[in-house]
């Protein structure tokens, strides 16, 4: 449904004199399958906004070439522009106009007449739940409820594709969890929905397949459960005040049950095959060594440990 | 048509915004007022004319194109703010027509300012002003393409520079040359040869003069035309680049 290669956009910006070239998106590629839910997971900066961007045909790629529902970006923008969705990161509705209003507008802009755009408004707000605010000016709603005008806004032609840009961002757990489930009804009608997202969680509960970024390339990619089982065993934090961190890595590193081995500003991380039978021994080599222990925790690998590994960094720290 | 209607489409939500919040029309006809009332009392002296109405045949129609170029210009105001509310891109990802993103809105301006002007015409007629309505109309079809073309600008600039920071001065800079070169609060007549010379090189100049012509009756004058085919002329160039814009831009 959405195949890339080689994507790239630099942007120049220039402050005074001085010109600086930022590579917001170097050479992505991307398969993504008709009907699935597709994620982009990766800090801020990352350049999951611009790659969107030019999916969604707002601004130009430098290089590489995508096909999206068969349509070529490059050569045939404007099938593009037919046949997907688009909700910015930052929403897009008028404060001054009523849901209602944006949603007839939205449809007509497609085309269609103002009868079909009046059956299709009262469609989506209905399964969005929006009908009792419909008439109210978008100034007045929560951030949940606008954000789903955004996105009633984005399908309401019925596209094949629609990228959702951050759908979930500001939204309390409930407002999040409802969002989930409405995510998850585009797909069931037969909708491929590309999310980016930097919540660890959305990541792993919601998307289908993901793709990991950071600092605008792709550094993984996968169904969620493929991406943590490329770290094997189970991960063993241990919490040492920072100037125990050296001793705990010197005694730890050599035991035989330790595949990989971290450090921390806080402590190590640990990677073994079974982590459970591991914790006695680990204790007892810290114990031996007088290295004092705050805390020790045991996980199943998470795609932060999947993040980290490949970049070096936690999500949850940037 | 695809463009007509698209134009249509977009023009009716400016159009339903603009009339939901009624405050501007006082906005918009206060300061011209103000003219009226307070500055062109001066003018019967200075211009040495015999009555107030023919002081007022000289000062409605330059009022009137100040209030165009005024106007126009500072729509790009508006439209930064639905930059800012993510407007734009919305409609950018639509197949919707770009000239017709543009058209909508600069055909907003344009009704907005003949309402303008038709007040202030109708306020005039109180002072005395006499007119013959098919030349008025004539001068109302200069008025609109004066909008279309500033409006149509300045919305192609705030694309560009999109935040109000950058687009208040730029605006200020062009129109304050543009306004003292027009001759449009005193006529250019009264100008040293130096000066005609260049004002002789200011569109805005030639459009004052036709709708002075206009308004004295006098269409037979090769002012009326030249400044109509200048105004459309350029009406068109603004147009066209504005809505290259409206198709490229980048946020
Ligand atoms: N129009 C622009 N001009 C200059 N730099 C830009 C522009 N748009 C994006 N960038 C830069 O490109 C990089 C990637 O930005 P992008 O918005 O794609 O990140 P993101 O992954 O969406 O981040 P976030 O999670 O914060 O939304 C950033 O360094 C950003 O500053
Ligand atoms: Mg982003």
């Amino acid at each position: 449904m959405i195949e890339t290669r080689g994507l790239r956009k630099s942007f120049t910006s220039r402050r005074g004199r001085e010109k600086k070239t930022v590579e917001a998106v170097r050479g992505v590629d991307l398969d993504v399958a008709e009907g699935e839910i597709f994620g982009f997971l990766g800090p801020n900066g990352a350049g999951k906004t611009t790659t969107l961007r030019m999916l969604a045909t707002l601004i130009e790629p430098d290089g590489g070439t995508a096909v999206i529902a068969g349509a070529d970006l490059r050569t045939d923008s404007a099938q593009v522009r037919r046949r997907i969705g688009y909700v910015a990161q930052g929403g897009s509705t008028w404060d001054e106009c009523t849901a209602h209003e944006e949603l007839v507008l939205q449809a007509r802009m497609y085309g269609v007449s103002k009868s079909t755009a009046e059956e299709r408004t009262r469609r989506v707000l209905q399964a969005f739940q929006l009908s009792e605010y419909a008439d109210r000016k978008c100034k007045t709603y929560s951030g949940g409820q606008r954000r789903r005008v955004d996105i009633a806004l984005g399908i309401i032609h019925e596209p094949k594709v629609v990228f959702l840009d951050e759908p979930t961002s500001g939204l309390d757990p409930q407002s999040r969890a409802h969002m989930w489930d409405e995510i998850r009804r585009l797909r069931d009608e037969g909708m491929t929905v590309f999310i980016t997202t930097h919540y660890l969680d959305e990541a792993d509960v919601l998307c289908d397949r993901l793709s990991i970024m950071d600092n605008g390339e792709v550094v993984a990619s996968g169904t969620p459960a493929e991406l943590k089982r490329t770290i094997s065993g189970d991960v063993v934090r241990i919490g040492v005040p920072p100037q125990a961190v050296a001793s705990a890595a010197e005694v730890l590193d050599p035991l035989e049950l330790v595949t990989k081995l971290e450090t921390h500003d806080d402590g190590v991380r640990l990677y073994t095959d079974d982590g459970a039978a591991a914790i006695p021994q680990i204790l007892r080599t810290l114990d031996g060594a007088d290295v004092p222990i705050g805390t020790i925790e045991l996980n199943r690998p998470s795609l932060d440990d999947v993040f980290l590994t490949k970049t070096g960094r936690s999500l949850r720290e940037s | 048509m695809k463009i007509l209607r698209d134009t249509s489409l977009i023009f009716d939500r400016q159009m339903r915004l603009l009339l939901r919040n009624p405050v501007w029309v006082f906005v918009g006809v206060f300061q011209p007022v103000m003219y009226l009332l307070l500055f062109a009392p001066l003018l019967k002296r200075s211009l040495n004319v015999s009555s107030d109405a023919e002081a007022y045949r000289i000062f409605v129609p330059g009022l009137l194109v100040l209030l165009a170029i005024f106007g126009g210009l500072f729509q790009g105001f508006g439209m930064i703010a639905e930059l800012r509310a993510g407007i734009i891109e919305r409609s950018r990802v639509t197949p919707v027509s770009r000239l017709a993103l543009l058209l909508g809105r600069s055909l907003r301006d344009v009704v907005s300012l003949l309402m303008q002007a038709v007040i202030i015409t109708l306020l005039a007629l109180l002072f005395d002003l006499r007119v013959f309505i098919g030349y008025v109309l004539l001068a109302y079809l200069m008025l609109a393409l004066i909008s279309l073309m500033t409006s149509a600008l300045s919305y192609g600039v705030a694309l560009i520079v999109k935040s109000e920071d950058a687009l208040a001065p730029l605006m200020n800079t062009v129109a304050q040359p543009v306004l003292l070169l027009s001759g449009i609060l005193l006529p250019m007549s009264l100008a040293p040869g130096w000066l005609q010379g260049v004002a002789n090189w200011n569109p805005f100049s030639w459009a004052v003069d036709g709708t002075r012509a206009l308004f004295r009756g006098d269409l037979g004058s090769p002012d009326v035309w030249q400044g109509l085919v200048i105004m459309a002329v350029l009406a068109i160039l603004a147009v066209v680049w504005a809505a290259r814009e409206f198709a490229r831009s980048v946020r």
